[in-house]
């Protein structure tokens, strides 16, 4: 057969983008009824070396026969080794993961997405307010955070709870009480347990107890169920926080991750490569999301 | 580099090319005219003006397979890919292909579509437009590279584009059907075949201004009446060009966890589209489907890449049952009033 040249150099294929690599998962364990913390570690060490991410960005997650779907980091960059995942059983994919034992092992691949942007909030105040499973890519940056504290000025973290026994990482941010270099406010909608400590009430409630915010010098992440963004926002524009400097995370249905299968597209932007994270005048500007208030439908 | 070509002796030119590949060229089939892989030039039917699905499916494939699993892990699958020369690809279908190339080669490469560009040779030919016919208004009307070859038919002899080294060692194999003998007559020749395909254009379509009248009538009861209408069947996005969403699914074979992971093509006009685990659907209501295909095709491209990712090919026009299209939604937008 006649052969002729090659196209050109840069349609040679170096490595698979879609192709998982397997991830053993070291400790799986339940936060709450629903939703289970797994920490995995790479089958083969240079995938592990791979996988050098940021917090908000995300991984593709295989079981096998039950295909894929994106799932947040929650764990930080600061301690290489583990990759953390906090899960909530919501569909047949998570059914099967649920299902996997200590020393079994999925494929992941990724990072993808943009993250927060870290080098813009390095010196800035932050503020961290999470939702339920928002916490899930918010525990990346707070631990980021935390382990890089003289990096950055005041630290919040906000958090809220159905219950004392919805509060995923409970134990976790209880501890962070005891420290003097952030603010740590907890709070539940309804303590059905008599033995609770902290707040009660809405999470935007606690903006009463933060005294005064330099909003030109802060930087706000937000992450949590749709109704809780409506009125956060509402708040943190009351508070002056410049609109790109309040970050959001959105979900969509995805099956690449990197920008091809077209599912997570809002007009001209897939949250995929261009999110998740966005900050909120990116989100004034989707007809689609904005349509139909920003509480629809953004979702951690 | 542009050649000049007798007319008679394409069929001798093909016959060596095939020397490389499997030739693959429009050919009737009842009223449509469809891709099909042919022996020879007498086979084709180059005077058909648009085949029912664009040669993405020679790139992108309606459904293959990437992945082999079992236990051990994920195997890419490839390597099954024959060489095939496309004869017959016109103006509008060559810019689909490189609004894919930009989707699949850019970052992130997409090794299934590399490989299946890599071994497919595109030699492209001139057309004439019909009623449905559009890319005088999306500026694709002709096409100056993306091609391997481009033929364009001026009666007596064809002259001949080499857009790439692969077209160049094509010709190579037989140079002397090719000359570099080109006069004054070529060339006026070549300026009146520009006009005279100008002048045929009967569509009276303008996607100037869209992405304002996009934004503009983001909100319009329009929406509504063509979502009355739609069915929800996916073919627009099936035969569109730059159509390249895609869905993923494991197949286990039963009894075991060995599978394969197939890819397929997708509609974001199907309801599923856009659900999330745990149900929650982004785009519930048949008019946000549309409008979300509208919008990307006609205003949300434009903003990213300035132009608009329809290449004027017709096949919306041609394919949908109830007429939505291109054409009839940017009319509907601009007068604010659904046709018919």
């Amino acid at each position: 057969m006649k052969r002729l040249c090659v196209v050109v150099d840069d349609r040679e294929v170096e490595e698979n983008p879609y192709k998982p690599e397997m991830w053993r998962i070291v400790r799986r364990y339940p936060l709450t009824s629903d939703v289970n913390f797994f920490q995995m570690r790479a089958v083969d060490v240079d995938d592990l070396l791979k996988m050098d991410y940021r917090p908000g960005q995300f991984i593709m997650g295989s079981v096998l026969g039950e295909g894929e779907a994106p799932f947040s980091i929650s764990s930080t960059p600061s301690r290489p080794g583990l990759m953390e995942f906090c899960i909530r059983k919501v569909g047949t994919l998570t059914e099967s993961l649920f299902g996997l034992k200590e020393n079994q092992t999925i494929g992941l691949r990724g990072p993808y997405g943009n993250g927060f942007p870290i080098e813009k909030m390095e010196g800035k105040d932050i503020m961290i307010i999470a939702g339920g499973l928002g916490v899930a890519s918010l525990r990346s940056l707070l631990l980021y955070v935390l382990d890089n504290r003289d990096k950055f000025g005041n630290l919040v973290y906000l958090h809220g709870a159905r219950t004392p026994g919805e509060m995923l990482f409970r134990e976790e941010f209880m501890q962070l009480k005891e420290r003097d270099d952030l603010n740590c406010l907890l709070t539940v909608d309804k303590d059905d347990t008599g033995q609770w400590t902290e707040r009660e009430g809405v999470v935007t409630n606690l903006f009463k107890e933060l005294g005064p915010v330099d909003a030109k010098n802060t930087y706000v992440a937000v992450c949590g169920p749709p109704v809780m963004y409506k009125y956060v926002i509402q708040q943190l524009v009351g508070l002056n926080i410049p609109k790109h400097q309040i970050l959001m995370t959105l979900e969509r249905r995805m099956k690449c991750g990197v920008g091809k299968c077209g599912h997570c597209a809002i007009e001209y932007l897939y949250t995929c490569m261009d999110g998740p994270v966005f900050t909120y005048w990116d989100v004034l500007h989707m007809k689609e999301i904005i349509g139909k208030g920003v509480s629809d439908n953004v979702i951690a | 580099m542009i050649l000049k070509m007798k007319k008679e002796d394409l069929s001798a030119f093909l016959e060596s090319a095939k020397e490389w590949g499997e030739l693959w060229g429009p050919t009737r089939k009842g009223d449509k005219v469809a891709f099909e892989k042919v022996d020879a030039l007498s086979q084709m039917d180059l005077k058909a003006t648009r085949t029912i699905i664009p040669p993405k499916k020679f790139l992108y494939p309606p459904r293959f397979t990437m992945f082999d699993f079992d236990d051990g892990g994920y195997v890419e699958r490839t390597g099954e890919v024959p060489n095939r020369i496309l004869f017959g690809i016109h103006p509008c279908d060559t810019h689909g292909i490189q609004t894919m190339d930009k989707m699949f080669l850019e970052e992130y490469k997409d090794p299934y579509y590399a490989e299946r560009r890599e071994k497919t040779l595109l030699l492209g030919h001139s057309c004439i437009p019909d009623e449905k016919c559009m890319c005088s208004a999306t500026d694709t009307e002709f096409i100056a590279e993306g091609f391997d070859l481009f033929f364009t038919d001026l009666k007596m002899f064809y002259l001949v584009w080499v857009g790439s080294s692969r077209g160049h060692d094509l010709v190579q194999m037989r140079p002397e059907l090719f000359n570099r003998d080109i006069g004054k007559d070529d060339i006026i020749n070549y300026t009146e075949y520009r006009s005279w395909k100008s002048s045929q254009f009967t569509s009276k379509v303008d996607f100037t201004g869209m992405p304002d009248i996009f934004e503009l009538g983001y909100n319009s009861p329009v929406w509504d009446e063509l979502a009355e209408k739609c069915l929800s069947c996916g073919q627009c996005t099936m035969v569109c060009p730059t159509c390249n969403c895609y869905n993923v699914v494991d197949e286990v074979e039963l009894g075991t966890i060995d599978g394969t992971r197939d890819r397929f093509w997708d509609s974001c006009m199907f309801r599923e589209y856009s659900v999330v685990a745990g149900g929650h659907n982004f785009r519930d209501r048949r008019a946000d489907r549309l409008k979300l295909w509208y919008t990307h095709k006609l205003q949300a491209y434009i903003g990213e890449f300035g132009e608009p990712a329809c290449v004027g090919c017709g096949r919306c026009v041609a394919t949908c049952p109830v007429d939505i299209n291109v054409v009839s939604v940017s009319k509907a937008l601009k007068e604010q009033e659904v046709g018919k």
